[in-house]
């Protein structure tokens, strides 16, 4: 009896632990994002910004809408503007919809930054100090040229958040910087492991011209890379990915893909803490907007890569 | 004589009994108790001031709007899983009426609210024609209206969200009854006076934070009411009770039990569109991933407020508590500041919990063991 009470107190302790909120005398920033709670990827942001906080002597919270809705992120942007932070650092995904919760923050006295999603632009047009993040054609179009240098003639893009329409300019730049029209080369895979590895079979199989492949993260690279495994096309078609990731780390180790595009999410946290902390503290701004990426990983120099896959890189 | 002898086989009841032993006596219990707890561990964070209240207030009405059709629906002793679907295929519908064909807004409103109510009536009539679970043909059209709220974008625009609904919508007479604010002067005088503050940069300058009440809202508490008094107050209320308690037996005392619960699913419907366009309306774009998982904060909203899946027994009060509540939990984690991903922790444990008071409330008042 006395056991099972004690086991009761505890476990009321632990649910109630996360509200004992510590002392706020730090300046406090909220970074918002639009993934939903499955995208793994983003693990690297929190930490970032975790580290970031840590080293500058900030309180930072990170917010994500657990589905990825993003009228629920305008609801959280909301929210974060009424609890009143010293800065706001947040995504861009769809202008229409967050446009009017970002810039009623900014006119509230809040200090904005756009990371990660969003174009120099729009962050200009809602009245953020700067833009941090990879331009995402652009990143394409790098992408493309150099594939066009490899050898690669036609292509299969597999876009797993078909929803974003600026991951999909990852694929018309890439399209263009091959020269190529993009066509139906870009495929909606869904988010699901097993139906991309199998639309991917399936439409390699359909198409045997192809002999280049583009995935836009690790949400469709890890199911490709299973997918040419099993169809014995790894190491032979020529494969280029977006982002990284512990198994597209191997993938490039073991020449399975070619090259990862590196946008170094880390820096898209950890630059725009250090930027608030100091614009606060004392008063400076970089003068112009931030790329983060595109950086080429390839075989050569994975260690650091390799070492924090996952969790810095 | 007779009057003043009790009759002893009718036990009494005292009146703070009937008071309080209701359906909704969990809501109210959990409303407190949220109430209290975010008092407590939010109280600096600007939840309670006007800008967090009106955060979480909209956060709740849209949570209201969905559970007022789901629990009528649940009472009625079916369910729809096809309500977060149904927000994200309805927004498409305006914005491909509204923008894509280029009407003007309210007949692509009209329009939508027509095919959507059409379309709750085909759920309505298949379950009933066939008497197959409601669960099984409302989750097929879940990946039904998803497929083509994806679909129809990609193929006519080559895109998954249709923006510039906020232009066209410029000047419409109905655009604002689901997108507008009402009591402007109001919150001006309010922001003039100092009582909330007022925006300190920008074109706004000067002018209070919140310029108005959000006509979701209004809504919201618009069709409360209408669910409340529907339910509690009208013959229909009865039958949607009956239809959900034992249909075999509404059907023999002469209740059309089909036609109630087609009706239902129609305002299901309904209400996931009303949802939808004032979401687009709000805006201005519909996109393809509009509503995700929807359907069950829908449902856990109805079931927190005390009503019974299997039918028969809730209250639409009840409903409304449960998302008051829902959406409190929701924002007043982020105003308390505790770790995102402990949020489906937070759901999880409110409605174990509430089922389990819920269903001792129950007991109590329907004396079943």
């Amino acid at each position: 009896m006395k056991s099972s009470l004690r086991k009761i107190v505890l476990a009321t302790a632990a649910l109630v632990a996360p509200f004992v909120a510590t002392p706020v005398m730090a300046e406090k920033y909220i970074l918002v994002s639009h993934a939903p709670d499955s995208d793994t990827w983003w693990n690297t942001i929190k930490n970032g910004i975790a580290l970031a906080g840590e080293q500058v002597g900030v309180d930072v919270e990170y917010r994500n809408p657990p589905t990825g809705d993003i009228a629920d992120m305008a609801r959280i942007i909301d929210q974060a503007a009424a609890s009143n932070p010293d800065g706001i650092i947040t995504t861009l995904a769809d202008f229409d919809v967050l446009k009017g919760s970002i810039t009623a923050a900014v006119d509230q006295g809040i200090d904005v930054i756009i990371m990660n999603t969003g174009t120099p632009e729009q962050a200009r047009e809602v009245g953020a100090l700067m833009y941090v993040g990879q331009p995402e054609y652009d990143a394409g179009l790098a992408a493309g040229q150099r594939a066009k240098g490899e050898g690669v003639t036609k292509f299969l893009c597999v876009n797993h958040a078909i929803q974003q329409p600026t991951v999909g300019e990852r694929c018309r730049g890439y399209a263009d910087g091959l020269g190529i029209d993009l066509g139906d080369a870009m495929m909606d895979s869904g988010t699901d492991p097993s139906e991309i590895k199998n639309k991917v079979l399936a439409y390699l199989s359909a198409n045997p011209d192809v002999d280049g492949i583009l995935t836009l993260g690790p949400v469709s690279a890890d199911p490709t890379i299973a997918a040419l495994e099993e169809n014995g096309m790894a190491g032979d078609i020529h494969f280029g990915t977006f982002d990284l990731g512990e198994e597209i780390v191997k993938a490039i180790k073991g020449g399975v893909i070619n090259w990862g595009i590196d946008q170094q999410p880390f820096l898209q946290a950890y630059m725009p803490v250090v930027i608030l902390a100091n614009w606060d503290r004392y008063g400076v701004l970089p003068g112009n907007n931030i790329n983060s990426g595109p950086g080429f990983v390839t075989k050569d120099g994975l260690t650091k890569v390799e070492e924090f896959a996952g969790e810095y890189r | 004589m007779i009057d003043s002898v009790q009759d002893e086989r009718v036990r009494q009841i005292p009146w703070w009994r009937k008071a309080l032993i209701r359906p909704e006596l969990g809501g109210i219990v959990g409303t407190i108790a949220v109430f209290a707890l975010f008092s407590v561990f939010a109280a600096d964070s600007g939840m309670f001031k006007p800008q967090g209240i009106l955060n979480w207030s909209i956060v709740s009405a849209q949570f209201m709007i969905i559970a007022v059709g789901a629990c009528l629906l649940m009472i009625a002793g079916e369910f729809d899983l096809s309500v977060g679907s149904m927000i994200g295929f309805a927004g498409m519908m305006i914005a491909v009426f509204g923008i894509v064909l280029d009407l003007p807004i309210w007949i692509a409103i009209l329009i939508t609210f027509v095919i959507c109510a059409a379309i709750g009536a085909i759920n309505g009539l298949i379950v009933v024609k066939t008497g197959l679970p409601s669960f099984i043909v409302t989750l097929a059209f879940l990946f039904i209206l998803r497929g083509f709220t994806i679909f129809i974008p990609q193929t006519i625009e080559r895109k998954t969200i249709i923006g510039g609904i906020k232009d066209a919508a410029e000047g419409d007479w109905l655009a604002p009854v689901f997108g507008g604010k009402i009591g402007q002067p109001l919150f001006t005088w309010l922001g003039e006076a100092g009582y909330i503050d007022t925006f300190q940069r920008g074109t706004k300058q000067g002018q209070p934070v919140i310029d108005g009440v959000p006509m979701l809202i209004v809504w919201a508490i618009l069709l409360i009411i209408f669910g409340h008094i529907l339910l509690t107050k009208t013959r229909f209320g009865n039958w949607i009770f009956a239809a959900g308690g034992d249909a075999e037996a509404a059907r023999n005392s002469g209740v059309p039990v089909g036609k109630v619960k087609v009706l239902m699913f129609v305002f299901t419907a309904f209400c996931a569109t009303v949802f939808a366009t004032c979401q687009v309306m709000e805006f201005g774009s519909a996109g393809a991933d509009r509503g995700l998982l929807k359907e069950f904060e829908a449902i856990i909203a109805v079931v927190v407020g005390g009503a019974l899946l299997t039918g028969g027994y809730g209250s639409v009060i009840g409903a409304a508590l449960g998302a008051l509540i829902f959406g409190v939990v929701q924002q007043g984690l982020f105003f308390a500041g505790v770790d995102n991903s402990l949020y489906r922790v937070f759901v999880g444990v409110i409605l174990l919990a509430a089922v389990i008071l819920n269903t001792y409330i129950r007991r109590l008042i329907t004396g079943e063991r």
